[in-house]
């Protein structure tokens, strides 16, 4: 079967084999493939001339270029440090309500904020750091632990119920469930609870809902109910409800008690992140007031 | 089927999926406080099934027909059906992966169905499911014709489809339950991988004793590639797979790798799954039913020799492009870099040497969809290979790397490249295989074309706009010099192009389903039709040929 035939329509030669019907030419490999295997060759030639390419025993061939990636990414930033220097260093040490007065710095600021605080706090606190169920809003007045500079600093630092050492710790115990209070009174205070946030209930059972309330709660939430941020214990006069004011989740609050958490940034954000977070949050506080 | 093997042969298959039954038994037992326990029963069920096929037909009369002149395509039959419902499961699950990432809420609150999950059953699902079968069926097919001689026994090549399809099954399985060892495309834990080690043993033994039954004084291309395929996918498979259990009793187990030694085994494995999993065996499919299509000779031998030797030759370096800018010493990336630029120009020889093959039958690829699939995938051969080479560069990497573009890229590949030459040969070799005139519709091949095609450019695009987006995103500044978006506002710009990726798999995902319509009709629709000669033969006489051992 050997016979090289001539393929009549490119007039090339077969190579004089058969596979099933299958035959092969045996065309010559075209000058632009040899072309391009030599540009390629070359490229990769003058590339390990240049640039560290090949293992030695201990060693390997460091390249003309001198290029190294770490020290490139050492450089790289080092530069970047400088070219925020100013800034950086005037947000660190000046009182937040001198940089809001700064509109040069609170472009700065919020322009670096919406991504720090994107990528670490939205996913708790949302985009726009309005909260959510189970998550406190940070726009509003309501504090749990205080809202001014330090205590943001400090709440940023250390974290709320986390594995830090100086973590802020605060739990609500679980009235109902651990058998503290019956159902039935859960329900009086929520009644009465409600009724300082002005929600209308029956008199007698607001009456009776604030003697339980002054024997169980006012260690935490105080007297008048308006919470104490040394604690961390919410006001519950204000509008403000993490998770819901409603009487079902009322009940569910003091039937199984709340522990929040959150995480210590200490150690992932610098001291200058967590300052820009502070004065971005008191900023957006700011614009929701008005 | 069962009637074809002698009895022998079918006291073999029993002995064999009886020790299966066994070894499920045990597995179950020794696992059953683990998820291996889950895995045992379903080798078992799996095993089980097979043994009472056998023992069905263990006392049915010997086989009549002459096995010295005819090929044995019983397990080639098999093979292209399940590759087609891999197909459909597998892309199917792409579908709904997609749709995850557009609308995460389709994840239904289940622990089994979270992405992390179903993405590997869609990956394992079409790369080994789909593609996998597609490659054993087809290079049963093509090593007996082009050989001009049968398989050499009925059993092995049996136990190598079979026991692939095991393989798969405990795969997909086991991510749902959540079992894997977090190598990517190489997730199986021990057990499994161990199996398809002794699977894959005996396919390269089969394929090496067919080659030396052959009446043909040459090896034809194809063979050389499928070849390829087989000898370094197994070592591929084995140096990564290299792991010490935590029991034998339980699924976990750790890598014999650690840090940066570990990445740089798994992408040299990773890459080279592309390069010898989804190119070699592809191309050895390219190289027969594409001239056999066409009827025109292969336009050039030479330039077959240089692109296998520079496919083969360079591949295997350029792993370490998968991960540029990372603790891998930057000498290992240069390497990865180079080797991969030089790769380029043995891919599009490749690529090159198929489209010129069909000079002279471009009235055919006009006419005849099953050659227009074939034309068009090795037009995404060359596209994505261009692709990958520019993408390998650092500074391109830099912007690419991590983003949706490299997810468009491996789906040029994947379904430009590799599903496009599997459906073509699937629609050349179904009728050659059952004996049957013509496909079923060739309507319904049409659709399957400009659905495939359309869905693959809409998914490609979406991808590079998407992934382009993102990366530039990541590396936008501010005035001050710090970063402009979060990633959530990524996330939010790509929404669109996610929306449009899960639409361009639909259309290719309805491709899919209808070729198994198809092909399905096609067996059961279309009558039986006497082919021209389709056996082994010594001359140009076309007389049978004695296979040279018996």
């Amino acid at each position: 079967m050997s016979v090289k035939d001539r393929d009549p329509l490119t007039g090339h030669q077969t190579t004089g084999h058969e596979w099933n019907g299958i035959t092969e030419l045996n065309t010559r490999v075209p000058r632009i493939v040899w072309f391009f295997i030599i540009v390629t060759h070359l490229w990769a030639l003058i590339m390990w001339i240049l640039l560290p390419t090949w293992p030695l025993v201990t060693t390997y061939t460091k390249g003309l270029l001198g290029f190294d990636q770490r020290e490139v990414v050492k450089q790289d930033i080092v530069v970047a440090n400088i070219a925020r220097a100013d800034w950086a260093d005037r947000i660190a040490t000046l009182p937040a309500d001198d940089i809001l007065k700064d509109p040069e710095l609170m472009a700065r600021v919020t322009g670096t904020a919406h991504q720090i605080f994107g990528d670490n706090c939205a996913g708790c606190h949302g985009t726009d750091a309005a909260g959510g169920p189970g998550f406190p809003s940070l726009i509003d007045t309501a504090w749990l632990w205080g809202g001014d500079t330090d205590t943001i600093m400090e709440t940023l630092r250390v974290g709320i119920n986390s594995n830090h050492p100086d973590t802020r710790f605060a739990q609500m115990s679980a009235f109902g469930r651990d058998g503290i209070l019956p159902r039935d009174d859960i329900r009086l205070v929520v009644d009465y609870v409600q009724s300082l946030s002005g929600t209308a209930a029956p008199a007698d059972r607001i009456a009776t809902g604030g003697e339980i309330f002054a024997n169980n709660c006012v260690a935490c939430h105080g007297e008048n109910g308006h919470g104490n941020t040394d604690l961390g214990a919410p006001n519950l006069t204000d509008a403000f409800w993490i998770y819901g004011g409603d009487d079902d989740a009322m009940f569910a609050s003091i039937w199984g008690g709340r522990q929040g958490w959150m995480p210590a940034w200490e150690g992932r954000l610098s001291q200058t992140e967590r300052k820009i977070i502070t004065v971005y949050l008191q900023h957006l506080g700011q614009e929701a007031l008005q | 089927m069962m009637s074809n093997l002698t009895s022998p042969e079918r006291a073999r298959a029993m002995l064999i999926t009886g020790a299966g039954v066994l070894i499920g038994l045990t597995m179950a037992v020794l696992g059953r406080n683990d998820p291996m326990g889950a895995h045992g029963w379903i080798v078992l069920l799996f095993c089980g099934v097979l043994f009472f096929i056998v023992a069905d037909k263990l006392y049915d009369a010997e086989p009549v027909e002459d096995r010295s002149i005819s090929y044995y395509d019983d397990p080639t039959k098999v093979g292209i059906l399940l590759a087609l419902f891999w197909a459909v499961v597998a892309m199917g699950m792409g579908v709904w992966v997609a749709s995850q990432l557009a609308w995460p809420d389709l994840r239904f609150d289940a622990a089994w169905s979270s992405f992390g999950r179903i993405r590997p059953v869609h990956t394992s699902g079409v790369i080994f499911g789909f593609g996998g079968n597609a490659l054993i069926a087809t290079s049963y097919h093509i090593m007996q014709r082009t050989s001009r001689a049968r398989m050499p026994d009925q059993v092995s090549p049996w136990f190598v489809l079979l026991g692939f399809n095991l393989f798969c099954v405990v795969a997909a399985s086991g991510y749902l339950i959540g079992i894997t060892q977090s190598k990517e495309y190489a997730e199986p834990e021990w057990y499994a991988d161990l199996w398809l080690v002794i699977v894959w043993v005996v396919y390269f033994v089969l394929y090496i004793r067919t080659l030396a039954r052959r009446n043909e004084p040459h090896i034809y291309v194809a063979n050389w590639y499928y070849l390829s395929f087989i000898l370094v996918v197994a070592i591929l498979h084995i140096v990564n797979n290299l792991a010490v259990p935590a029991s034998f009793t339980g699924a976990k187990s750790y890598s014999a790798f650690a840090g940066v030694q570990d990445a740089m085994v798994q992408w040299w494995y990773g890459h080279n799954a592309v390069a010898f999993f989804l190119t070699t065996g592809f191309l050895g499919m390219l190289y027969y039913f594409l001239p056999k299509r066409a009827g025109r000779p292969i336009y050039s031998y030479r330039l077959s020799i240089l692109s296998f030797w520079g496919i083969v030759f360079f591949y295997i370096w350029v792993g370490s492009h998968h991960l540029h800018y990372t603790a891998l010493p930057q000498w290992v990336q240069t390497l990865g870099v180079t080797f991969s630029v030089m790769l380029l120009v043995p891919s599009w020889a490749s690529a090159g040497n198929a489209l010129m093959t069909l000079n002279g039958a471009w009235h055919k690829v006009r006419d005849d969809a099953t050659l227009r699939f074939m034309m068009v995938a090795a037009v995404f051969y060359g596209l994505s290979t261009f692709e990958g080479s520019f993408m390998a560069i650092r500074p391109v990497n830099a912007l690419s790397h991590y983003t949706d573009w490299t997810v468009g890229h491996v789906h040029s590949g994947a379904m430009g490249w590799v599903a496009m030459i599997t459906f073509g040969s699937i629609y050349a070799l179904t009728p050659v295989l059952w004996r049957r005139e013509a496909m079923y519709s060739w309507k319904a091949v049409e659709w399957h074309f400009w659905l495939a095609l359309s869905g693959t450019v809409i998914y490609v695009f979406a991808m590079w706009n998407s992934g382009i987006t993102q990366g530039l995103m990541w590396r936008t500044y501010t005035e001050s010099g710090t970063l402009r978006f979060s990633f959530v506002d990524t996330l939010i710009a790509m929404h669109p192009y996610y929306i449009a990726r899960a639409f361009g798999g639909l259309l290719f995902f309805a491709g899919a389903c209808i070729c198994f319509w198809n092909v399905v009709m096609t067996i059961r629709r279309v009558p039986h039709h006497a082919s021209a000669i389709d056996y082994p033969t010594t001359s140009e006489a076309m007389e049978p040929a004695v296979p040279a051992a018996e």
